[in-house]
């Protein structure tokens, strides 16, 4: 298929209909709107099913009915939104079905604002619902990547009866690139048995409910479910980290500026390098063995907290500096990050 | 006089408690379903409350839902199988209070499911609390003084917010007696004949005993239904799409 143009959350519309998505609810809010009204005409002429839910919460329930029912299903959201689609997420993941939730990420906590941030981090990596869970988290960082990224998301659900969660970003989603839509592909609502479909007479009822009732050994059963996760689907893009000194890591938006950071830093001689996290959970913890030459991780993050430090921390094994380079309402910027990165550099030949 | 039950009714220990509502609700459903043939199409919905038992109670394929979103849920269900009857199965506190955005919204699409509400006027799960559809005086575990509408509100009355929605079945029965199940039987009959011919959204109420958590005997509970439900809770069909074209 020819390149086309289009913005990051039609893309990522289009994409989710290429992957076999026939069933969407979601509820309006900036800055995925568009995602939303893109399929409210374009779900119909694939022959899908668009619902403009009530609210969030009625949207990621008709999701779980989609998904046990055995359509690939999707739902978006943002921030505010995004908080009220946990209850659903959680109880998909008990209930063992696939499904993609997509996060645009928009500023701030309670209301914050409409434009970009990465403040969700932890309600993505740390299972925002209640309950002990993780779910697998895809950080896109171009208008591409939003729409290679759905393709993938309801395989992995699928491969792992498991929602699976894409961060992307308003910055990423209101931006326009060239891009490829992946190949159509259909989906078949009767490929798994576990979907209910209807039970014949004499066969085994299908039951899509809490594990917690059905499989006596569910502690193990999700436990291995996770450590697999972690084991096969660490996803990350190393950018000159062999050598680097400092090792800047930040996904989506910010990690287009960290790789201009990159280049420029190297070209005044300063080895600057940066890991950057395609799946935020698992999190890429075998991306950082390659970092042999660092003293000191920089993570580059669009909020107050440094939310990604407490991740780097942990797969370095608290043996180097780490600290946070945040920009809140603006996307950072390539000279600031350098000089934050020289600094801890200095520092660390101290 | 028959006593076998509907081969789809599959429980042979009932996990509900004595003089409960629920047994007789799925014997209603299934009996229902055996006689419309249609046994093998049904998709079941269940909240989280009591009435989840019946995942375990029926051979139907069934998801159990989170609590007041079974409507929802369901509407996902239908969308995907349009094929299938699809019925969410709910109690008074799923439907009129946690879940009343979505069994509104759903009434205001008009979508085509079947929600069966169990009416028994308090919340069973958690052991008796007061719910939008508890009498004036009620004493629930969270009215211990009797339920004060000045504080709470009169109880819900489903037919007096619903019938104004463009819907194509809205009716109410009882199950305190043999009178009261043939007439709930006829409603929830014709509720999944207007499902299978697409006419729309379709909501029964069904009062039902809860004698455990009223601290009554099942007989009391159901002599309740008769003296203090029903006078407030009238029976009948109420909103009948087709028979007002």
């Amino acid at each position: 298929m020819a390149k086309v143009l289009l913005k990051g959350n039609e893309a990522l519309a289009e994409a989710a209909l290429a992957a076999g998505c026939r069933f969407y609810s979601g509820y309006p809010i900036t800055p995925q709107t568009e995602i939303l009204e893109y399929l409210s005409w374009r779900m119909e002429e694939v022959g899908g099913e668009f619902i403009q839910a009530e609210s969030e919460l009625a949207g990621i329930n008709m999701v779980l009915g989609a998904a046990a029912a055995g359509a690939r299903a999707l739902t978006t959201s943002s921030g505010p939104g995004f908080s009220l689609k946990q209850e659903g997420i959680s109880y998909l993941v008990a209930s063992d079905l696939p499904a993609v939730i997509v996060d645009v990420m928009r500023i701030g906590t309670g209301l914050g604002d409409i434009a970009q941030g990465q403040g969700d981090y932890w309600q993505l990596t740390r299972g925002g619902g209640h309950g002990d869970y993780h779910t697998l988290v895809l950080a896109p960082a171009s208008v591409q990547e939003n729409a290679d990224m759905m393709a993938e998301a309801f395989d992995l659900a699928e491969k792992y009866r498991h929602p699976v969660l894409i961060a992307s970003d308003a910055a990423i989603g209101q931006m326009i690139e060239a891009v490829e839509i992946p190949e159509f592909r259909e989906h078949d609502i009767n490929k798994y048995e576990w979907t209910i479909k209807g039970c014949k007479k004499g066969c085994e009822q299908r039951k899509i409910q809490n594990v917690y009732y059905t499989n006596p050994n569910y502690e193990t059963y999700l436990k291995e479910k996770y450590d697999e996760m972690e084991r096969e689907e660490q996803r990350y893009e190393n950018v000159c980290v062999e050598d680097a000194e400092v090792v800047l890591v930040a996904y989506g938006i910010s990690s287009r500026v960290c790789r201009e950071a990159v280049e420029t830093a190297r070209a005044e001689g300063f080895k600057l390098g940066m890991i950057r996290p395609i799946t935020l959970w698992p999190f890429p913890v075998k991306a950082f063995s390659e970092a042999k030459e660092a003293k000191a991780f920089l993570t580059v993050e669009m909020n107050i907290l440094g939310q990604m430090m407490d991740d780097v921390k942990l797969a370095t094994n608290a043996n180097y500096a780490v600290d946070h380079y945040g920009s809140i309402f603006e996307i950072p910027e390539a000279d600031g990050i350098i000089a934050k990165a020289k600094d801890m550099w200095k520092k660390g030949e101290i | 006089m028959r006593l076998a039950a509907p081969e789809t009714v599959t429980f042979t220990q009932s996990g509900f408690c004595p003089g409960c509502g629920h047994g007789l609700a799925v014997r209603l459903i299934a009996e229902v379903m055996e006689e419309m043939g249609l046994s093998e199409k049904l998709l079941a919905v269940v909240d989280v409350a009591c009435g989840s038992l019946n995942i375990d109670s029926w051979r139907f394929d069934t998801i159990m839902a989170a609590h007041g979103r079974p409507i929802a849920t369901a509407v996902g269900v239908k969308k995907v199988r349009p094929g299938n009857l699809v019925m969410a199965y709910i109690g008074d506190g799923a439907a009129y209070s946690i879940g009343m955005a979505e069994t509104m919204h759903t009434a205001l699409r008009n979508d085509n499911v079947v929600a069966l509400v169990i009416n028994n006027s308090l919340y069973g799960m958690t052991g008796g609390q007061c719910a939008p559809t508890s009498l004036p005086g009620q004493i629930t575990t969270s009215t211990p003084k009797g339920k004060d509408p000045k504080k709470a509100g009169m109880p819900f009355r489903v037919e007096e917010a619903f019938t104004g929605f463009d819907i194509a079945y809205l009716a109410r029965a009882s199950m305190a007696d043999a009178k009261g199940m043939i007439q709930a039987k006829k409603y929830v009959r014709k509720a999944f004949e207007k499902h299978r011919n697409g006419e729309g959204f379709c909501l029964v109420e069904l009062l039902s005993p809860c004698p455990t958590n009223l601290n009554m005997t099942p007989v009391k509970s159901v002599r309740r239904i008769k003296d203090e439900m029903i006078p407030y809770f009238p029976l009948g069909e109420f909103k009948d799409k087709k028979r007002e074209e």
